[in-house]
């Protein structure tokens, strides 16, 4: 590189833990985090069907307070979370003027006045200098970035409940979905949410990094499975969640994205790019993401197009190898009349076409539990 | 572990084990470990001619695809429909039953330019430094 420029990777708190596990570290979202330990496939099964532990420390975490927080959060993200009672919390859009997408964030309250939005670590800097724009200063309300003290790890697998109960008796009778709660243990605030990216059940925590350590110790060492951005990844596009960067950006709205479910319009809550949102939904989308999976052996990735009838209709946005169903899967957005189930497309594999067909999102939906 | 010594290897990570005019090939532990799990193997079916360094197919892992090349020049006779059928094995035994193609050597001299177990293993051992 010129002028002597290095990049700078950031480690979690977790860093020395992921070494001594074997963690293969690569470079992610300017973070040096952990892509495998024993191996993917390994560790994604290991989440679907017992439990694993993921370190998300790299999201971004800010804390905003104040007697008008509420009506300030209400008005920079699309879900009406001025709505949610304390102790709950909800998936949500970031969007901009025009309906794009800056961001996918998860919003908790805490309490009345507090909220908590975890946001993709690749984006924090961008949300960060989103909200001070937006942020008047007659507005009493504050932002404090909570990631640098903090740890944050995803306990996901059907066994994590169990995992929860032993570590906190006061929350045996289990978490509701999307419920938060902070717990004092042996001294410090511990933040439980039952949220994840797997599509598996599971509770992500956060608590100050030194606590943080002896807790991922604790699970590593009482049997659950270290698990690194590959099974993340393989995990989330088998649940169908969309990737901030690959499957949603600003370049797209969310009703073609299938998020039409996290937007809160009827309210009469004004939030930015409500107008535009409104003005799409009326005149209706004429793309949708769909999933793809593929009919023979192959492996579709991300970037990859995709033709029909010998004419080039997409990109993938998201492609991977599905341990789950053995097959290979990817996501692409498809013009209207070609996103139904069914539809027969080729994925260019490297000059080699590969037959797929349209399926019902999600790929893998849990087995509800009894 | 140091890599078997009853074959020669190249710098890009395949293996060939020759038994009179007959060149077995594979991939490396250290290639196998790198590439992560196997879920794919794109290989020419027999009677394929290839010279040595040639592309002889595609190996694709959870993470990445990668090019195959062969060590050897010469026809190909048979291929590992085993490991076709699950690349797992690659994984699980890349100098045994993890085994890709046999080819029927051009030139047997040819292998005489391939890397040693010892030389190969200095390679890696120089890749791991860095």
């Amino acid at each position: 590189m010129s002028d002597g420029q290095a990049i700078t990777l950031r480690r979690t708190a977790l860093y020395d833990q992921h070494l001594a596990l074997g963690g293969r570290m690569v470079p992610f979202a300017g973070w040096e985090m952990p892509i495998q330990y024993k191996g993917i496939v390994e560790e994604h099964h290991a989440v679907r069907q017992r439990v694993g532990v993921f370190d998300v420390s790299h999201m971004g975490r800010l804390e905003v307070t104040g007697p008008q927080a509420a009506s300030f959060l209400r008005g920079l993200v699309t879900y009406d979370v001025a709505g949610l009672e304390a102790g709950k919390g909800h998936y949500a859009l970031v969007c901009q003027e025009d309906g794009g997408i800056l961001d996918d964030v998860f919003v908790f309250r805490l309490a009345d006045e507090r909220f908590l939005m975890v946001v993709n670590s690749a984006s924090a800097d961008k949300i960060h200098d989103w909200i001070r724009q937006h942020l008047h200063s007659s507005l009493q309300v504050t932002v404090e970035d909570r990631q640098a003290q903090t740890v944050m790890v995803a306990l996901q697998g059907p066994d994590a409940q169990r995992y929860l109960a032993r570590l906190v008796p006061s929350l045996a009778e289990g978490l509701g979905r999307q419920r938060s709660a902070e717990v004092s243990l042996a001294g410090v605030t511990v933040f439980f949410s039952r949220t994840g990216y797997t599509g598996e059940d599971g509770v992500e925590i956060i608590l100050p990094s030194a606590a943080g350590i002896i807790l991922w110790r604790w699970f590593v060492e009482h049997g659950v499975q270290p698990c690194g951005l590959g099974a993340r990844d393989s995990l989330r596009l088998e649940a169908a969640l969309p990737l901030y960067g690959n499957d949603i950006d600003a370049t797209t709205n969310p009703f073609e994205a299938g998020l039409g479910w996290v937007l809160t319009l009827d309210d009469g809550a004004d939030f930015i790019g409500r107008g535009a949102l409104l003005r799409i939904r009326e005149a209706g989308v004429q793309r949708h993401l769909a999933c793809l999976k593929a009919q023979e052996r192959g492996v579709m990735r991300a970037g990859y197009p995709v033709s029909h009838s010998g004419r080039q209709v997409g990109e993938l946005t998201s492609g991977g190898f599905s341990p789950t169903l053995g097959v290979s899967i990817g996501m692409v957005y498809l013009p209207t009349e070609l996103a139904g189930v069914d539809t027969e497309l080729d994925v260019d594999i490297r000059g080699k076409p590969l037959r797929t067909q349209v399926v019902k999102r999600p790929f893998y939906k849990r087995p509800k539990s009894s | 572990m140091p890599s078997p010594s009853d074959r020669r290897y190249t710098k890009e990570h395949e293996w060939v084990r020759v038994e009179d005019d007959l060149g077995t090939v594979g991939i490396t532990d250290y290639a196998q470990d790198q590439l992560g799990d196997l879920v794919y193997l794109d290989l020419p079916s027999s009677g394929t001619q290839v010279k040595q360094l040639d592309k002889l197919g595609e190996i694709e892992s959870v993470k990445a695809v990668s090019d195959l090349y062969s060590p050897v020049s010469g026809e190909l006779v048979e291929v590992n429909q085993e490991v076709v059928d699950r690349p797992e094995l690659v994984n699980q035994s890349p100098y045994g039953q993890g085994w890709l193609v046999r080819l029927r050597l051009a030139d047997p001299a040819e292998v005489d330019g391939l890397l040693t177990a010892e030389q190969y293993d200095e390679l890696i051992a120089q890749a791991q430094e860095t």
